[in-house]
């Protein structure tokens, strides 16, 4: 899958770190990029557009990115879409609670842009 | 007030902002803050509970957050808005973060809340704790910024 075949869904409150991994993404020349505020959001929008990459949030409120990604894999369809699961929550038992719960990948805040795209390519592998 | 709380929050101040906006943040004298008013136009402050109880506040010169925050962004920004305010709100998430992660690898587990951010000449900042607010300025090519964090004596 090349980046710019993909439509990603950035999932945060904070619309400057939205704003931070859509220029991200916009520069690994994905081919849309859609946002969400909250994993509730997250969880309409994903009924109504295809989505190909999950970049969330974990501490937001209505719905934590936890409890939206295990929102997520419960659904068959969304089995294995790849979720990075960006965080401030670098405390080991955080870390295993969303590696239990099937997220592909995690970034700790603060990271560079291009850390990121390295967790990224982890998950969705350009050549 | 136990220096030991306190150092991982300038740690993280100074780590956060070069990995997220690429600028040095030079730590400057710490002192004892007496009043609640804000040295600054826009401020964010987040508590935090756990092994201790206190808060942590970001305030900012407008002229060193719009560089900043164009920084952080990637974007040129040209005027105080609520974008603006949200960026210091994000830096405050990432700096308490950032330290509750280095005080947790020895032994002081931390949760935090959400930041409120507030904005405007004079305004104020209300810790959460009553003991002592320590204030310590940073410089950087944009400008100063501050970091004041206080605790309790008891969680």
């Amino acid at each position: 899958m090349r980046y710019k075949d993909l439509t990603v869904i950035v999932v945060d409150d904070f619309a400057t770190m939205r704003r931070i991994v859509r220029n991200i993404l916009k520069d690994l020349q994905f081919k849309e990029i859609i946002e969400a505020e909250n994993g509730a959001e997250a969880l309409n929008l994903l009924q109504t557009n295809r989505v190909d990459l999950i970049v969330s949030d974990w501490n937001m409120p209505v719905m934590t990115g936890l409890e939206f990604l295990k929102r997520v894999r419960a659904d068959d369809r969304y089995k294995a879409l790849p979720f990075l699961m960006v965080t401030a929550e670098a405390q080991k038992d955080n870390i295993l609670e969303a590696v239990k719960a099937k997220v592909s990948n995690y970034i700790v805040k603060p990271f560079s842009p291009v850390v990121f795209a390295e967790k990224l390519a982890k998950i969705i592998p350009q050549s | 007030m136990d220096v030991k709380l306190i150092n991982p929050f300038l740690a993280a101040a100074a780590h956060v902002l070069k990995t997220m906006a690429n600028v040095d943040a030079i730590p400057g004298k710490p002192f004892l803050k007496k009043d609640d008013r804000a040295m600054g136009d826009v401020s964010a402050i987040i508590g935090i509970t756990g092994s201790a109880r206190g808060s942590m506040a970001l305030v900012f010169t407008e002229e060193c957050i719009m560089k900043i925050a164009s920084a952080l962004l990637g974007e040129v920004l040209t005027k105080m808005d609520n974008e603006v305010g949200d960026a210091v709100g994000e830096l405050t998430n990432m700096i308490c973060g950032d330290a509750r992660r280095r005080l947790s690898e020895e032994g002081t587990v931390l949760q935090a809340g959400i930041p409120t951010i507030v904005a405007g000449k004079n305004h104020s900042i209300m810790h959460v704790a009553d003991g002592p607010r320590l204030a310590v300025p940073f410089e950087t090519d944009h400008g100063s910024f501050m970091v004041e964090v206080a605790f309790g004596k008891h969680p």
